[in-house]
């Protein structure tokens, strides 16, 4: 009788301790997880950072403006231009 | 000698009574443990639940953040990026005397206005500076002040700017939407803050969720029919067209013809939505939905449409139009271009006047009321945005033969221009009217038949007639494209009557004519000097047009030869 009974205590300690590892590990895990929610939260305001920039660099005007003055490109002349059909292209 | 020999030899008898009360004592101590657990677990259990959770237990705001508004390729239009706010309890603040020189100069005021701000120790919270660039808010979190403190917000930007400003609208100092598609879109937008129960270890890291008490959902992106483009080049030829003519106003809209898309919508005077420091209600006005004008020669194409629809005449019957005006009840009715005789093709072409009144008149009220009514005229567009304007139709049976008559060629009605260019539908879909929409859709759109598909090619082929050389409107015409429109120049109403030297030019169109794609509708309001549509409107239309074809790639039906020009009387036409 003696004998399960120390069998059970120490079965018994041996879950409490389980129990005590186990908690810390989800606490622990949980603020990984928190941590990993919080950077997926900062990408995404950066992402909207980068396009609000890349929408903005990239604006017709700016790019129309560059590209007539810096670059010195045009829309070339009627006459000057001939459109190839479907089978002239392949 | 031992107690337990003594014992044992039973020398020494223990009073039974003695183990008694040792054990009532024990069993009274065990009693008094088990009331007091029974206490503590079972009555007082909530105060103590309550003084353990306030030791750990903590309610936190999940913020939602406002959807992204982009255009149809996903060219971002409005973005929500967070910023800090700067508020202080001001009865905790202690400044020194060079500590609020910085710190007034980092929040952009002065040392006085920022003591008058703190100069309130009865209230406890005061924003001293709302929404400041990241950088700052950094430089005044290092200064480490006492009672000052930062808070995260949210703000737009509009990096399109004044381009777009008038169709997404903007967005309150709490980042809800208070105008245009930033208001009309705010339920799917906006998103919703949740909030949550946690549980924080000793260095404030959250260790567990206990509990979701509402979850936060963000908004949802809105991607809307717009080409951002199309819009940029929109704006910026009416822009230029509105200062060109130092003209009050000007708008326009283009539409895709298939899938009824709105592909772009400009208003001039614009404003910065990033900025909004000074802003007058004519800057707001979202004049494409919201403003209303008698369209003037714009609306003869419906009238002619009915004509032909009747039965009566066909595009070759000709009207007689001499000797170019028409007395109706006390009122006159003039043409530019007096004829004596004129086709009903021709009739558009030159944009007679008597001619449209002498065909409206040939019908019944009913039927030309029916046809506008139809085409959507005084009904509010089904368009999901704030303030659209439905326009004004007065019902047939009010209607005298000088107003039939008037009606015909645009006067005595009144529309806004994106209905005008939605009633131009039926010619480029050859006879329906697709629902027009800002949110980019699926390509298939289904139409309601409004007039049948001879009548629709019989007037397109009419309306490409008028910006040839002999019609009012050859400055619309574009290298490489065949084009079909038709302007329109109105006298403006002032004070219930008409303005004698106030117009309002406008052209509405459509290309390529073999296969229509694109409808663009422009309208200048005041222009100063030249004023017709054929001469003020219709450029803008073939500046935006030609760039809008060769953007979606639609195929030439035209040789690319360059065009011959068009006389200066050409664009003259009545009003």
């Amino acid at each position: 009788m003696a004998k399960l009974n120390l069998l059970l205590l120490a079965v018994l300690v041996a879950c409490a301790l389980g129990l005590v590892t186990s908690q810390h590990k989800a606490r622990k895990l949980f603020s990984a997880l928190e941590r990993e929610h919080d950077h997926g939260r900062e990408l995404d305001i950066e992402y909207g950072r980068l396009q609000l920039e890349a929408s903005t660099w990239g604006q017709h005007s700016r790019v129309a403006r560059i590209a007539a003055g810096t670059l010195g490109l045009r829309v070339p002349d009627a006459r000057r231009v001939r459109l190839l059909g479907r089978d002239d292209a392949q | 000698m031992t107690a337990g020999s003594i014992a044992a030899r039973g020398l020494v008898r223990l009073p039974v009574w003695r183990a008694r009360i040792v054990l009532v004592g024990l069993i009274a101590a065990f009693g008094g443990l088990a009331v007091r657990a029974v206490y503590l677990q079972a009555l007082r259990t909530d105060f103590l639940q309550e003084k353990g959770d306030a030791r750990y237990s903590r309610v936190l705001e999940v913020p939602a953040t406002r959807g992204r508004i982009t255009d149809r390729h996903g060219e971002a239009l409005a973005v929500s990026t967070p910023v800090k706010s700067i508020w202080a309890i001001p009865s905790d603040v202690r400044l020194k005397p060079a500590q609020a020189k910085t710190l007034a100069r980092l929040l952009g005021m002065t040392a006085r206005e920022l003591h008058r701000k703190l100069a309130e120790p009865e209230r406890d919270f005061v924003y001293l500076k709302r929404q400041l660039a990241p950088e700052t808010s950094e430089a005044i979190a290092r200064l480490g002040l006492p009672g000052i403190y930062e808070q995260r917000e949210y703000r737009r930007y509009y990096p399109a700017g004044e381009v777009t400003a008038h169709l997404l609208g903007f967005t309150d100092v709490e980042d809800v939407g208070q105008e245009g598609l930033e208001l009309a879109y705010e339920q799917s937008l906006g998103g919703r803050r949740g909030s949550r129960r946690v549980l924080k270890d000793r260095l404030g890291h959250v260790v567990e969720d206990v509990q979701s008490i509402r979850a936060a959902q963000d908004g949802t992106d809105l991607t809307l029919s717009i080409d951002s483009k199309i819009q940029s080049l929109a704006f910026a030829a009416l822009k230029s067209a509105v200062e060109r003519h130092r003209a009050k106003a000007g708008a326009l809209v283009a539409l895709d013809v298939q899938t009824g898309e709105v592909l772009a919508l400009a208003n001039v005077p614009s404003y910065n939505p990033n900025n909004r420091a000074r802003l007058s209600g004519a800057e707001l006005r979202n004049r494409v939905i919201t403003d209303l004008f008698e369209p003037g020669s714009t609306l003869k194409p419906f009238t002619i449409a009915l004509a032909l629809e009747s039965g009566k005449v066909t595009p070759q019957t000709m009207v007689a139009t001499d000797p170019g005006r028409m007395t109706l009840a006390h009122y006159t009715i003039r043409d530019v271009h007096p004829a004596a005789a004129l086709s009903v093709t021709q009739v558009l072409q030159k944009s007679s006047n008597v001619g449209a009144a002498k065909l409206a008149l040939a019908m019944p009220r009913e039927a030309l009321w029916d046809l506008y009514d139809r085409l959507g005229f005084g009904r509010v567009p089904q368009l999901g945005f704030p303030g659209a304007a439905a326009g004004r139709l007065r019902p047939y049976r009010s209607w005298r033969p000088i107003e039939q008559a008037t009606m015909a060629y645009g006067h005595g009605i009144s529309v806004s221009l994106m209905q005008l260019a939605r009633a131009y539908m039926v010619f480029a879909t050859d006879g329906e009217l697709v629902p027009l929409t800002l949110v980019k859709s699926e390509p298939v759109a289904h139409g309601e038949r409004i007039i049948s598909v001879d009548t629709a090619r019989a007037v397109r082929a009419m309306l490409e007639s008028a910006v040839q050389p002999g019609g009012t409107g050859p400055r619309a015409r574009i290298v490489g494209w065949r084009v079909a429109g038709k302007t329109g120049t109105a006298h403006k109403q002032e004070n219930g009557g008409y303005a004698a030297d106030k117009y309002i030019a406008s052209f509405v169109g459509l290309a390529p004519v073999s296969a229509p794609r694109v409808i663009i509708a422009v309208m200048i309001d005041e222009p100063v000097g030249d004023y017709y549509g054929g001469s003020v409107a219709a450029p803008v239309f073939a500046e935006l047009m030609q760039a809008t074809l060769r953007l979606l790639g639609v195929p030439h039906d035209a040789p690319l030869e360059p065009l011959e020009p068009p006389s200066s009387d050409a664009s003259r036409e009545s009003t």
